[in-house]
């Protein structure tokens, strides 16, 4: 036999790491924002306040915590299930540096204040470059990877991986189209409503491929692995695929509803919004079927209840999306603080769940080791989120329905009842509430970061892990 | 006036909109009709263990999504979504908002209409016309005068009696209807030492510092020739519309001799916004009598 080659473990290994990492920073962050919210005297320096912040907790939660366990995870299944080590292993490496480059540049140009004012894309424009390149780069080592494959057939993680890397190199060129005008100034390429348009076009779809075909690519791999079972489902996963991917492309202009864009263009956004709530449901309906015959496995598998959660809270997410993008509800949630609620039952509670459980999963395999080294504390990290997460969304509900009634509430001689401020004092309370649950997730991402510590001490780094040959064909 | 600059746009979005139903529907129909075995797998294995099921799609799940398309195709015959096709109950955002504001208007009308005839000294006295006032000024005015209209930097405090455009109750309404703008230039060409004195000659004036100092000598001179008293007058004491007094102690940006000194070098633009075609006449006028009734009570206590 010939000499056996190893499967690329040291970038999975190096993403894997900076999930946790980049997790707690990112957090750390939006705990601190949160808390500004509450205590206004928090913004003291100009490079520490909330406009600036803001920003950069967005972008270190979605690309740096998000990133780094989207790339550590889909390197991982893409080798494993293509039964061949990774694709170009150099560039796999310079994926893993530059993206790293890429958010410690966001960490200084942020509060520093340079922006190109674009949410989810504020970055500016030689730093949009370096993106653009890891992110090409990234898709020839996936690609790569794939068309080297032992397999007959491309397991369904990758084809949700594959989507979201092809989809973010499109919405990431063409949104970030600017000029520049100095090496820290540039100005978007398009004007006006087209702007907004394009604006909300990659961020519905930041949101639709990044946070969630991608996070699909991850569940389809590790709920099945961590559960032990089959699929539930191969034709729901080719249908809910395929829907998924072409439904999301046309949902953006919902976030511009009754602003200058066309009737026609928010009626159309709209009713693909509606389209997009059962292929969503799709995903989470053959991750949580995945576990029939092996629902035992719940009770003592913390990986597994971060699992399954983070699906419950994608399916509620995922209705709780396409209702808020009828016009008539759109009217009352727009611009509150029900919005914040809705994108945080999606991040902490559907994106952060599956990284964390994923996350758990991957860094003993990493290092040597069958499981982490304490279980009680993943036990303990899951409760203590859980809880936060709860608070959270529900705190923001409350807040965002109240904002949106205070807002539109009128005396019988048509003038407001409210003015702004008082929406804004009645929310304190509620600010508050949020501020505890955001500390309560923070507090076990610190929990996840120790057992990480722990779990790397004595162990050791795996490069030697055997591809393995393919199963008989069939 | 069109969305399009040409039939061929719309015709492409009615075409591409719905095409992209007709496809979620052809691919979950023809999905639907494929040979799936409950319970076995498909035979595919990768990486020792992940295996899927031959499962068909749950029929609720599948009713949902025929049901998510039949509303669709609903709704866009109902409201604009096909181009330019105005869907058949003829609704438009500015149609709605046009609606909902002329019903807003036309309780306004109802409720306020006979203070409207009324001059603003009367109104400004009215407790009815105070409270709707003060709910108006709370909603459109205090983001920069302050929820107790005492202004901040840059934004006059509107309850004592010093004013720039005139505290006469037409010449409020005047300025809450048509807006102001204001500019002091820049004299940074008079140089830092010349700007220092007349900062110091302009605080002499309210009696800050001392005024018999040769600082202060100085800075008259600078005064009386660069050009300061075209607006503010010889003594400083100002002209309503045109330039502050400085003689008093009510500073718009401040009386510090930094921030004169600043005042004098980078000069001053400000404006207050024009409410009149947002708001109204009717609500201008409501609005006018709140603001004067504020510093009435002033000028009352100031009379004793």
């Amino acid at each position: 036999m010939q000499e056996q080659a190893a499967y690329n473990y040291q970038v999975v290994r190096q993403f894997a790491v900076m999930t946790v990492v980049w997790g707690v920073v990112g957090m750390l962050v939006g705990v601190f924002v949160a808390a500004q919210l509450v205590w206004p005297e928090l913004n003291f320096a100009e490079w520490f306040s909330y406009g600036r912040l803001r920003p950069l907790h967005t972008n270190a939660v979605i690309f740096a915590f998000g990133g780094c366990s989207l790339f550590a995870t889909s390197y991982y299944c893409v080798q494993r299930t293509c039964h061949v080590p990774l694709f170009a292993p150099k560039l796999a490496a310079f994926t893993f540096w530059g993206w790293q480059l890429v958010i410690v540049l966001a960490v200084i140009t942020l509060p520093l204040g340079y922006t190109t004012a674009k949410e989810y894309a504020e970055l500016e424009w030689p730093i949009d470059i370096l993106i653009a390149l890891v992110w090409v780069s990234y898709a020839v080592v996936f690609f790569g990877t794939i068309a080297k494959r032992k397999t007959p057939h491309i397991y369904v993680a990758n084809w949700f991986f594959g989507g979201y890397i092809l989809t973010i190199a499109l919405l990431h060129i063409v949104n970030s189209a600017e000029i520049p005008v100095s090496l820290t100034k540039s100005y978007s390429a398009y004007a006006g409503v087209q702007d907004a348009m394009i604006q909300w076009w990659y961020g519905h779809n930041a949101v639709g491929f990044f946070l969630t075909a991608g996070f699909l690519g991850m569940m389809y791999y590790f709920v099945p692995k961590q559960a032990e079972r089959p699929v539930y489902s191969y034709r729901l996963s080719v249908v809910h695929f395929w829907a998924l991917i072409f439904t999301y492309m046309w949902a953006g202009p919902h976030h511009l509803h009754y602003t200058a864009l066309p009737d026609w263009t928010q009626s159309v956004g709209m009713i693909f919004s509606l389209i997009l709530l059962a292929p969503s449901w799709g995903g989470m309906i053959n991750g949580i079927m995945t576990m029939s015959g092996a629902w035992h496995k719940l009770r003592d598998d913390p990986i597994l209840k971060f699992m399954i959660t983070s699906l419950s809270f994608y399916g509620m997410a995922t209705f709780e999306g396409p209702m808020m993008s009828i016009k008539t509800v759109n009217a009352l949630s727009h611009y509150t603080d029900w919005t914040i609620g809705h994108v945080h039952a999606g991040a902490l509670g559907w994106v952060a769940f599956i990284a964390i459980g994923s996350t758990y999963y991957l860094l003993p395999r990493m290092f040597g080791k069958t499981e982490m080294y304490s279980k009680k504390a993943i036990e303990l990290h899951f409760w203590i989120a859980t809880l936060g997460i709860v608070l959270y969304i529900a705190s923001m509900w409350i807040a965002g329905v109240m904002q949106g009634l205070m807002w539109g509430a009128t005396n019988p001689d048509g003038t407001l009842t409210y003015s702004f401020v008082e929406g804004v004092k009645a929310s304190y309370r509620f600010w508050g509430i949020r501020l505890l649950g955001g500390a309560m997730f923070l507090t076990g991402m610190l929990l996840m970061a120790w057992n990480t510590v722990m779990t790397m001490r004595g162990g050791r780094a795996v490069n030697d892990a055997p591809v393995l040959a393919p199963a008989a064909a069939h | 006036m069109s969305d399009f600059n040409n039939n061929f746009w719309n015709i492409w979005v009615i075409v591409i909109t719905l095409g992209g139903i007709l496809f979620c529907t052809l691919l979950l129909w023809t999905q639907s009709r494929a040979r799936n075995t409950k319970g076995e797998v498909t035979g595919h294995l990768w990486d020792e263990n992940l295996e899927e099921y031959n499962n068909p799609m749950p029929n609720w799940w599948r009713w949902l999504f025929y049901l998510t398309i039949v509303f669709a195709l609903g709704y866009l015959a109902l409201y604009p979504g096909l181009g330019t096709f105005a869907g058949n109950k003829g609704w438009t955002s500015v149609g709605q908002y046009e609606q909902e504001r002329a019903a807003a208007e036309a309780q306004f009308k109802q409720a306020y209409g006979g203070l409207l005839s009324q001059n603003i000294e009367l109104v400004a006295n009215d407790p009815k016309a105070h409270e709707v006032g003060e709910r108006m000024f709370l909603t459109y005015c205090a983001q920069c005068h302050g929820s107790d209209a005492k202004g901040a930097k840059g934004f006059p405090n509107l309850t004592d009696n010093d004013w720039l455009w005139g505290g006469a109750p037409d010449q409020i309404k005047e300025t809450i209807t048509k807006g102001r703008t204001a500019a002091m230039p820049s004299f940074a060409h008079l140089g830092p030492q010349k700007i220092k004195d007349v900062a110091y000659y302009v605080r002499s004036l309210s009696g800050v510092v001392n005024a018999n100092t040769p600082e202060a000598d100085r800075g008259k001179e600078v005064f009386n020739t660069a050009g300061c008293t075209a607006c503010h007058g010889p003594q400083g004491k100002g002209n309503i519309g045109l330039a502050p007094n400085l003689t008093d102690k009510t500073w718009l940006y401040g009386g510090r001799d930094a921030t004169l000194i600043e005042t004098i070098t980078k000069g001053r633009n400000n404006s207050m916004p024009a409410f009149g075609e947002f708001l109204g006449e009717d609500k201008v006028h409501l609005l006018a009598a709140y603001v004067y009734s504020l510093s009435q009570g002033n000028r009352a206590e100031a009379g004793k």
